[in-house]
């Protein structure tokens, strides 16, 4: 059988690319790519954490439902966000995006 | 070697792959295709771990709502960055620093807790009992109502701020939008 924790050394692994994207990337929506990769590394250890402590009780993938949930949110509000920004700076890049910094 | 480890290095390396692609890729529309890839892979490791039901909504949820909104948000903005040289800003070594320093301490982390080794237990109850089971718990006042309702809560009000944040500005005489 696959060990515990190789699934969560994937997830840990998914985790920290998706980071990697979020710090290193210029695009805005890009940003947003990494932030999901991250979330689906929660799922996926959420998930492993209940296939392998305890498959009777259902918390783990409710959970995981919850995780989809937020997912979902956070992509559409994002993408308005940057919609809204393009329409009216003409730029995505999130180092333009500094009205609010002083 | 059992073929479920086998299946199981190859999705983890094509999804690893994957999510690699997508933070390093030139141009957007190849690392929305890519980002594609790596969450068809995840929806793999969810049936391997026999949660169907959330490889489904994985499926649904992120490669045919999450992942297509983006390639939208990609084509409504293209044009401003493909041309603008590299897509990562001059500090990716100390994102790279970080991430790698984040990976090999949890890593670490692994080697300290106990049972990490240990096989699945038998799941004894049968494929659609446990999705009645889920269902029913998520409506459960002693399950997860409250999870629930703070979801439907969230999306609702997801909705109604990117319709609002979205939303053209109108006239200035017409007020606030």
């Amino acid at each position: 059988m696959i060990p515990l924790w190789w699934y969560l050394a994937l997830a840990a692994a998914i985790f920290c690319v998706g980071a990697y994207g979020v710090m290193a990337r210029k695009n805005a929506v890009a940003i947003l790519m990494g932030i999901e990769l991250m979330l689906n590394a929660v799922i996926l250890n959420l998930v492993a954490f209940w296939r392998y402590l305890d498959p009777a009780e259902v918390t783990g993938q409710a959970f995981a439902i919850m995780v989809y949930a937020v997912a979902a949110s956070e992509a559409a509000v994002g993408l308005a966000l940057i919609i809204s920004i393009y329409r009216t700076r003409s730029t995505v890049a999130a180092d333009e995006i500094d009205m609010m910094k002083w | 070697m059992t073929v479920m480890q086998i299946i199981f290095i190859i999705t983890a390396l094509v999804t690893l792959g994957a999510a690699m692609r997508v933070v390093t890729s030139e141009r957007l529309v190849n690392a929305a295709l890519w980002l594609v890839l790596a969450l068809a892979g995840i929806a793999v490791l969810l049936i391997l771990l026999e949660a169907n039901f959330l490889a489904a909504v994985q499926v649904v949820v992120y490669i045919g709502a999450i992942a297509i909104l983006l390639i939208f948000g990609i084509m409504l903005t293209r044009g401003v960055m493909d041309t603008s040289g590299p897509q990562a800003n001059q500090n990716w070594w100390l994102a790279a620093l970080v991430a790698g320093l984040l990976f090999a301490g949890l890593l670490t982390m692994f080697t300290q807790v106990p049972g990490l080794r240990r096989s699945p237990p038998e799941i004894h109850t049968a494929e659609g009992d446990l999705i009645n089971t889920l269902g029913t718990a998520l409506v459960d006042v002693n399950g997860f109502v409250l999870a629930f309702e703070l979801a439907s809560i969230l999306l609702l009000a997801a909705l109604v701020g990117a319709i609002v944040v979205a939303r053209p500005a109108e006239p200035e005489e017409g007020g606030e939008s």
